[in-house]
């Protein structure tokens, strides 16, 4: 399988390359196309940092990263990735369906390839079909989060970005939407990273989790998540292999944070 | 403990009887305390000011309201563009910013007289006075709606590669109205003060003239009209602002 990411002896830091304070170093990571990664990791330890490098919303103060077999810059220019940050990121000034629209009305004229306006047909799949002519203020936490995803996926994104979408959600929204993310995943194939606190969560929603530790950011835990799940990533979230696995992860984190 | 929220018939209501009482008491109270009327006229001499020479009154609010409004229009569109250029050069912003905040600091008072040597004694004068009163509450709070997008907004917009313009009109422009409205509300009255001030200093025409001349002359009652018709219109045009906010800015 080729993969969608690439990372070589990343190094990622603030403060420029004369006293750069390293966030994440000497990284390496693969991630096959089309598959659900989960990112788990203590506070400060990269993991949005290693979603922004990705989006080329940071640059790496040194090491290689390829993006869908390009850089991160020609990737974004391409618009071939989506990114769902922890607060949806509304425009409380649009409606839900203009702000599931706004990839159509801004960055289009540098980019080749047409979007077609699939925000109904997205809409629907989001179950906000009623909602569209609701203002983001109008909607609950779960509803926003639903817009982010479905204006994520309006460009048919090869690979989304999701730095903790679920965070600020409720036990029962989260494992709702969590559900809806998977069934998007199987349908769409696009690979996607997902970054989160909850352990529970990497488990059920990653084919494969990593667990990063602190001061500075690097693997420190990957683990293959298939054995432990049937086909096409499905699993009940009280099987007691997952259970397992989620113990196992939950060790690696302690011992990182 | 809390006090139960008003109905909405006496939230109405309520304003308008204290309104009322104040009225009754101005008109029958200060007369008895023995007040005299060339210091405090009863409302209904003003009010007959608005009867017998209401023509003076229409030809004098004439000029204030032209010069209002325009040095309002004029002063809000300059402190919006220069805003606009501040904010996306942070070099022009670092050498002339702390000039335009010199500036602000000198009183109006000092600096009216100057204005009137420059531009003469017509309505321009005026009409500069109340801009500039009016520029820079309103260029304070545009550079601040103007750069108060999160960085998760500016990041959004990074990842779709909007351009600069885009980033404007689709991000950092609707983000500014609501901070633009609130000093456009602050405006709509300190732009009749201008023109008012304006008047003052040097002029024979206008509410300002009007005050002057009534107040040397012992006209108090014409005096307070002038001052009811001012405040009027600040009124007028506040909530002209108002209702253009309440249109634009639905969130």
């Amino acid at each position: 399988m080729p993969s969608a990411i690439e990372a070589r002896r990343l190094d990622v830091g603030y403060g420029g390359r004369q006293t750069p304070v390293k966030v994440l170093a000497g990284l390496d990571l693969t991630v096959a196309a089309g598959s659900f990664l989960s990112i788990l990791g203590p506070s400060g330890c990269g993991k949005s940092t290693l979603l922004r490098v990705v989006a080329d919303l940071l640059d790496p103060l040194g090491g290689t990263i390829s993006v869908l077999g390009a850089t991160p810059h020609t990737v974004r220019s391409r618009r071939d990735v989506g990114f769902v940050f922890q607060d949806a990121t509304l425009l409380p000034w649009r409606t839900v369906r203009d702000n599931v629209r706004l990839p159509l009305g801004v960055g289009q004229g540098r980019l080749t390839r047409k979007i077609e306006d699939r925000s109904a047909e997205l809409l629907e799949l989001m179950g906000l079909g009623g909602l569209s002519e609701r203002l983001p203020h109008q909607l609950s936490g779960g509803q926003r989060q639903r817009v982010a995803i479905a204006r994520a996926l309006l460009g048919e994104p090869k690979l989304l970005l999701m730095d903790e979408p679920f965070g600020a959600l409720d036990e029962i929204t989260r494992d709702r939407l969590n559900d809806e993310l998977l069934a998007l995943w199987r349908r769409a194939g696009t690979t996607i990273l997902f970054v989160t606190h909850s352990i529970a969560e990497a488990a059920y929603l990653g084919e494969r989790v990593i667990v990063l530790a602190a001061n500075p950011g690097r693997v420190v835990k990957d683990l293959d998540m298939r054995p432990f799940k049937q086909e096409g990533n499905r699993c009940k979230r009280e099987d007691p292999a997952i259970v397992a696995a989620m113990a196992d992860l939950r060790m690696a984190l302690e011992r990182a944070s | 403990m809390r006090q139960a929220p008003l109905s909405p018939q006496m939230t109405i209501a309520l304003p308008v009887l204290g309104a009322a009482s104040i009225l009754l008491a101005w008109q029958y109270l200060l007369p008895l305390l023995g007040v005299p009327a060339y210091i405090v006229p009863t409302p209904t001499a003003i009010f007959g000011v608005f009867q017998k020479n209401f023509s003076l009154l229409i030809d004098n609010l004439r000029p204030t309201l032209i010069e209002a409004l325009a040095g309002f229009v004029i002063g809000n569109l300059a402190a919006v563009l220069l805003a606009v250029l501040f904010v996306h050069s942070r070099v022009l912003q670092a050498a002339y910013f702390p000039i335009v905040l010199f500036f602000n600091t000198i009183p109006i008072l000092a600096l009216s007289p100057i204005i009137i040597l420059i531009f003469g004694l017509g309505m321009t004068p005026k009409i500069v006075i109340a801009a500039v009163i009016c520029f820079f509450p309103t260029l304070v709070n545009m550079i601040r709606g103007l750069d108060s997008a999160s960085d998760n907004e500016h990041e959004l917009f990074r990842v779709l590669s909007a351009t600069r313009s885009e980033i404007f009109w689709s991000l950092r422009l609707p983000r500014a109205l609501p901070m633009l409205f609130s000093s456009l509300r602050i405006a709509s009255a300190t732009a009749v003060i201008g023109a008012i001030v304006g008047e003052w200093i040097g002029s024979d025409k206008g509410l300002g003239a009007l005050i002057i001349q009534a107040t040397f002359n012992y006209q108090s009652d014409r005096l307070y009209a002038a001052i009811v018709l001012s405040s009027s219109l600040s009124i007028a045009l506040f909530c002209l602002v108002v209702l253009i906010e309440r249109r634009i800015i639905k969130y």
